[in-house]
This record gives structure tokens, C-alpha cells and sequence, in this order.
């Protein structure tokens, strides 16, 4: 209290708020404090826009010499020195623009290229439901763009007896679904894994099904043994489609084969390449590692000391060998193990091995989640008599994964990065393997930068897209303050 | 020690006591590691009663009272809650979880869930109440503790005061039979202690079986109808609140009350 308010005081009427003084506000007070605070600063500030001008200068010319249209890269050459005169340097985006088939689909017969292109459509509108739940703005501008991009793709793409017309009304009729019943989507997310399988490998439409129909098997062997304690129907929902998938399946499968044939034409793994060979593993890769990683993370906080060891000798395991030795194990040892004469296919032993590697990360990460929530609310969950898994599901999972998003798509993007290292394993990841093969040809020796900066660019947007995701994620989950 | 007035006047009358035993604990003990924690504690608790514990900090109070609902578990001895022996049998501990409502020092809400939701959750997952009716039981006690206008807001956005009364509410939609109160008051500004004690005081005149741990004595004189002691493990005295205050036995509970009543 001041000493020289002796009087007493009272307020009568309360002060209202005023607009902040123009010093404080505008584009001259961000410069100045975050430009020009202090003789360092504007010093770093000058070298930074000195090196932005150099670099300009120096690589500019290239980018604006780029040539688009040309058959080789000494026809490139040809073009820029006729335009730009004698020692000028140009782009020669020319190489994509010729090569966009390989660098997108490897070698994937030319006349199928509808199926993967389709497949990744589709993938977002059974992505749409999950992802996009709460917003109906975002998911008709995510899924509109999508079906755009199908309609303007499909002619070109050789689809048998022109099915441009059917793609039409059945995205029309997905497009009305999503806006007006977004959960029903959710079927078509169910389906997606089998669906996208048998899209991109082709071959009996039954082998897909019956392996989807596994799940199924489970659900009902829990549902029958459910009375009968929780240790023992888990176990039932475990047990009766791994025997389904090793035993039941084949004779099934080759039954319905015989009697009722639905298949397409089948495409061997070693055909993909390019980013339809990225994105499957990838896509795969983190829709099976996140699961996995969630419960690997509640597994090595486990009280149970069998299951708390078991996943921290997995975890540690996996974290301490680099992913390239795993993609060799998948590739070579693998096939000394197996009995000889079992098809294992490539793609599925890389998709296994890329999915043990990001879900022991996963699982450290939602580890670090859980460990941040605090203890009340474990307590408030037990005090309330919910179940250890209720208590899980309910409250601790989707607070602790909230904290952890941003870990866990860190992890997604190395993860979708890591598919090109597939190259060590003999398939054609779009960075090298496809880029090496382009440029093995006769027309394309020579170019060296272009195909390197386009196959970053697809990965960037992937990867930038992911980022963007899991900020407005951050944003849409903020419950402390609105 | 500041104390809320507790300007209401309480009926006590219809706080009736009954002979029907809630709560049996008999010769129990608890260590954590090597600490001996709670030593050879016997206590009954009869349906009705509103019993307050105070002593001071780490005196095993709080202890004592999670050991009810099994957030802790003791070693020795046995807790009965309703006829049911809390043992390491989970159905027992989810069974007597689910008749004994918790309030906590820092009301534990559920910041993701609305507040609707943080009251119907327990009973649609737990009691298989169907959502509708949940809802309803919801905006009743949400009324009961005056605040049904912020049944879709988050706990972020309510005062500590407001966040406590959804507290409470969240445990009464479980309809439980016993309720327990774990320094119910002691994270919150002076303004807002009163809007919870007033609530607890309602659950009192409603014949709620009660155990609080608080350091509100005011409360304490006007509510309870036993005053139990601890210090450093031990049940050192218990009496009722108008003895227990004016005339209290040991020396310890002296020193205890003349510290926190001196001033």
C-alpha cells in the first residue's frame, strides 16, 4: 500500500479494457523484436538474407531453364543451350514427365495401373471416418479432392470396358454417405484391408475374404467362451483363427475356388515398385504397428512379470538393431527357416519386419504418454469400479495418446521414410531403386539431380500431410481452455 | 488454519445412525516397504455415520481411507465393506469399488469427457445403465450440486469449487452406499470451500454414510458424529465432536488442536 493514500478508497464503476498501444502491435514491432533486437541479431539477420540471395542466384537460373518436354537427357541439353545460349544449365524435368509410370508404379503391368490408383482412393475414404470423424468440412473438401483426382485419372488408365461411368455413381454415393452418415463409411473401412489386398495382388477374391473372415472367427470364439473368464476367451480369440488362417483356410479356399470362381488377374510381388510399393508398405506398416505398439507399451507396464519381460526383451531387441538387418533377416534367413518349397512372400516378411521395428518405438513413446498422466486418474478410474481394460480404454489410452501423438507420428513419418532401405532387399524403392533403373536406360545416363528432388517432393507432401494431420489432431483434442 | 463458516443451520435430527454395520476393520496393518504405515487399526462404522479424521500430515489418514476401496492394500488384518472381505479376489475389490464413492483432494475429473460424461460414464460401463437413463441420473445430481448449466463444458474450463461439486456428483451417480472423502477441501481457494462443504452437508442431512478426511473443523463440530484422531499410524482418540473439541484426552490431540484451532 502507498503511503501517501491515506485516504480511504472505494471503486464505484470498473475500468474498461483498452486497445494496446500502436507500439505494440503490427509488422514494425515483430521486425524489430525478432529481426533487429540487437547488434548480433542484425548482424545474423543481414548474413541470413545475404545467403538466401546467393543461393537464389546461383540455383535460380536452373529452375527457371527447366525443360519439360523432351526425350533425352542430350535433348534437354540441346534445348537449353539453343534458349539460354552456350554453358547455361537447366532442369530437365523431361525424365519425370516420361518416366511417371515407373517412378509411380514400378513394374506393375501398364494395363492394371487403375488397381492401385483406386486402391489409394479408396483408402481415403475408409480413412475418412476415423480420421476426419468430427469435422464434416474437412472430410467432403479431403474426400471431394480424392474423387476429383479419381475421375481425372481413370480414363487414362486403360480401365476394362470403360468403368469411368460406375467409379461416378459409386463415389457420388460414398461422397453422400459422408455427409450425411459418416459411421456408415466405417464398413468400408472393415473391408479396406482385404479389399486393398486383393486390389493390388489380385488372384482369388476368396483368399482376401476367408483371411478377413478370421477376425470374424474370433469374435465369435470370444463371444462363446466369454461366460467362462476373461484368461480363457482371449485365449479362444487368439487360438481359433491362427488355427483358421494355418489349417482351416486352404481346403476352404481351394473348395469355393473350384465351385464358385471370383478371380482377377493376379500380380506377382516382385512387379511393385515406385510409391505404390512405398505406400503399401507404409500404409501396412503403421496400421499394424500402432496397435501392436499400444500394447506392447501396456504390456511393459504390466504387474505380471512374464508379460512385462517378454515385452521388454521385444522392445529393447528390436530398438537395438538397425531396421536394415531386420530386412535381411526377412530377406535371406527366413527362407533357410521355412520349409522348403513355402511362398513367403517378400512384400508381407518386409511389411512384418517394418512393423515390429516402428511399433517397439510406438510402444516407448505411448510408454512416455502413460507414464505423463497422472496418478488420479488412474485412481478415479479404479474408485469408480471400472475394469483394468475399461479403465484403459476409457480414460487412461485416449488421454496418454493424446500426449503422444506427436511422438507417434514422428515415428510414422521415419516409418514411411524407412521403406526405401526395401531397396537392400531387391525391391524397387521409388529413391534408388526406381531412380537407378531410370537412369540405366540409354535416353536418361546423366541426369542426376531431378529425379532425386521429384521423389523428395512426393515424400515431403506424404510426409508434410502427416505433420499437418497431427497438429490440427493436437488442436481438435485441446479440451484445457476454449 | 482458515475455517469456512458453516452459516447454515444444521438439522441434525433426521441423521440418524443406525446399528447396521458398514464398515469393519479389524487389527489391520499396512507398510509401505520397511514404513510402517497404519498400525493395528480397529474401527467399525455403522450405516449413517459421519466420521471425520484429522491428524496431521503423514499421520496415515488419507492411507487409511484408500485402504477402504482398496487404492491401497493392506497386509495384515481385515477390511469388510458391506459384507464383502476386500482380498486380492478382484471381483470382491470391483464389487465393493462400486458401492463406495471416492471424492479426491484434486477432484480427478476426466479432462477429455464433457462433464455428462464424466458422470455417466461409470454407470453405462460399470452398472450397464443405458445412456438415456444415465443422462438423466447425470442432470439430477448435476442439479443437486447446482451446476446443471455446465453439463457440457470440459473440467478444464470450471473452477476448482465447481470441478469438486461435478466430483461428487460423479460419485453419487453410482448411487453408492458409502462415501469417502480424502481432504475434500484442501486444494481450493477460501471462496470456494464453502460451495463444497455445503454440498457435503446436504449428503449428511440425507443420511449418506460418510468418512472425510479434512482439516475443516468447523465442519467437523457441525456434521459428524465421530472425530477420529490419528497420529503416526495409530487411531490416538475418538470421541464425538462436542467432547473431542472441548474435552480432548490425550496430549497429543491437545497440541494437534491448540495448532490448529490457536488462531
Amino acid at each position: 500500500m502507498a503511503e501517501h493514500h491515506t485516504a480511504a478508497f472505494v471503486r464505484t464503476e470498473i475500468l474498461p479494457e483498452q486497445a494496446p498501444p500502436v507500439s505494440e502491435a503490427g509488422i514494425i514491432r515483430w521486425m524489430r523484436e525478432n529481426l533487429f533486437s540487437g547488434p548480433l541479431n542484425t548482424v545474423l539477420t543481414f548474413v541470413g538474407l545475404f545467403i538466401i540471395y546467393f543461393v537464389l542466384k546461383e540455383y535460380s537460373p536452373w529452375l527457371r531453364h527447366s525443360v519439360w518436354n523432351a526425350g533425352s537427357v542430350g535433348e534437354c541439353r540441346d534445348i537449353v543451350t539453343a534458349k539460354y545460349g552456350e554453358g547455361a544449365t537447366g532442369a530437365c524435368w523431361a525424365i519425370i514427365r516420361d518416366r511417371w509410370n515407373m517412378f509411380m508404379f514400378g513394374f506393375y503391368p501398364r494395363e492394371l495401373y487403375w488397381r492401385p490408383t483406386l486402391a489409394l482412393g479408396l483408402l481415403i475414404f475408409a480413412a475418412a471416418p476415423v480420421l476426419f470423424s468430427e469435422s464434416r468440412l474437412i472430410r467432403m473438401w479431403v474426400l471431394g479432392v480424392v474423387s476429383v483426382f479419381l475421375m481425372v485419372a481413370f480414363p487414362g488408365l486403360d480401365v476394362p470396358n470403360g468403368d469411368t461411368a460406375l467409379l461416378a455413381v459409386v463415389l457420388v454415393g460414398m461422397l453422400a454417405l459422408a455427409w450425411m452418415r459418416p459411421w456408415s463409411l466405417l464398413w468400408l473401412t472393415a473391408v479396406y484391408p482385404g479389399l486393398a489386398v486383393w486390389m493390388l495382388w489380385g488372384g482369388s477374391a476368396w483368399g482376401p475374404t476367408l483371411a478377413m473372415a478370421g477376425f470374424v472367427i474370433g469374435w465369435l470364439a470370444w463371444l462363446a467362451t466369454r461366460s467362462f473368464g476373461t484368461i480363457l476367451s482371449v485365449g479362444a480369440a487368439v487360438l481359433a483363427p491362427v488355427l483358421w488362417w494355418l489349417f482351416g483356410m486352404a481346403p476352404v479356399q481351394a473348395l469355393l475356388d473350384a465351385s464358385l470362381p471370383a478371380a482377377i488377374e493376379g500380380v506377382r510381388s516382385e512387379k511393385f515398385g515406385g510409391f505404390v510399393l512405398a505406400v503399401t508398405i507404409g500404409v501396412a506398416g503403421i496400421v499394424l504397428s500402432l496397435p501392436m505398439g499400444v500394447v506392447l507399451a501396456l504390456a511393459r507396464r504390466s504387474d505380471m512379470f512374464l508379460i512385462k519381460g517378454l515385452a521388454v526383451g521385444f522392445i529393447e531387441f528390436i530398438r537395438g538393431v538397425p531396421l536394415i538387418s531386420l530386412l535381411f533377416v526377412a530377406s535371406l534367413l527366413l527362407n533357410y527357416f521355412l520349409p522348403p518349397g513355402t511362398n513367403f512372400d517378400i512384400i508381407l516378411r518386409v511389411i512384418i519386419m517394418v512393423t515390429m521395428f516402428a511399433a517397439a518405438y510406438i510402444a516407448e513413446v505411448v510408454r512416455g504418454g502413460l507414464a505423463a498422466l497422472p496418478r488420479g486418474q488412474y485412481e478415479a478410474a479404479d474408485s469408480l469400479g471400472l475394469d483394468y481394460w475399461k479403465a484403459q480404454r476409457l480414460i487412461i489410452l485416449p488421454q496418454a495418446l493424446k500426449i503422444s501423438i506427436p511422438g507417434i507420428v514422428s515415428t510414422f513419418i521415419g516409418l514411411f521414410k524407412d521403406t526405401t532401405l526395401v531397396v537392400f532387399v531387391g525391391l524397387l524403392d521409388p529413391l534408388k531403386g526406381i531412380t537407378d533403373s531410370v537412369r540405366a536406360s540409354f535416353e536418361w545416363k546423366g541426369a542426376y539431380w531431378e529425379p532425386y528432388i521429384f521423389v523428395g517432393c512426393i515424400f515431403f507432401i506424404f510426409n508434410f500431410s502427416m505433420s499437418r494431420y497431427s497438429m490440427y489432431l493436437e488442436r481438435r483434442l485441446q479440451r484445457d481452455h476454449e | 488454519m482458515s475455517e469456512a463458516k458453516i452459516e447454515r443451520k444444521i438439522d441434525r435430527s433426521h441423521m440418524t445412525v443406525t446399528d447396521e454395520v458398514a464398515i469393519q476393520i479389524t487389527a489391520m496393518n499396512k507398510w509401505f516397504g520397511t514404513f510402517h504405515v497404519l498400525r493395528d487399526i480397529n474401527l467399525t462404522v455403522n450405516r449413517g455415520e459421519r466420521i471425520v479424521i484429522a491428524g496431521p500430515s503423514g499421520s496415515g489418514k488419507s492411507t487409511l481411507i484408500r485402504c477402504i476401496n482398496r487404492l491401497e492394500e493392506h497386509q495384515s488384518g481385515q477390511i469388510i465393506v458391506d459384507g464383502t472381505e476386500l482380498t486380492s479376489d478382484l471381483k470382491n475389490i470391483d464389487k465393493v469399488r462400486s458401492e463406495v464413492g471416492m471424492v479426491f483432494q484434486h477432484f480427478n475429473l476426466f479432462p477429455h469427457l464433457t462433464i455428462l460424461e464424466n458422470l455417466t460414464l461409470a454407470p453405462i460401463w460399470v452398472r450397464k445403465v443405458p445412456k438415456k437413463e444415465a443422462d438423466e441420473v447425470a442432470m439430477y445430481y448435476l442439479e443437486k450440486v447446482k451446476i446443471p448449466e455446465q453439463a457440457l463444458k470440459y473440467p478444464g474450463q470450471l473452477s476448482g469449487g465447481q470441478q469438486q461439486r461435478v466430483a461428487i456428483a460423479r460419485s453419487l451417480c453410482m448411487k453408492p452406499r458409502i462415501m469417502l472423502f480424502d481432504e475434500p477441501t484442501s486444494a481450493l481457494d477460501p471462496e470456494m470451500i464453502k460451495e463444497v462443504l455445503d454440498t457435503m452437508i446436504e449428503l449428511a442431512e440425507e443420511g449418506m454414510t460418510m468418512i472425510c478426511v479434512t482439516h475443516e473443523m468447523g465442519f467437523a463440530q457441525a456434521v459428524a458424529n465421530r472425530v477420529i484422531f490419528m497420529d503416526q499410524g495409530q487411531i490416538v482418540e475418538q470421541n464425538d465432536p462436542f467432547e473431542f473439541f472441548n474435552n480432548p484426552q490425550s496430549e497429543r490431540t491437545k497440541l494437534f488442536l491448540s495448532q490448529i484451532l490457536g488462531h
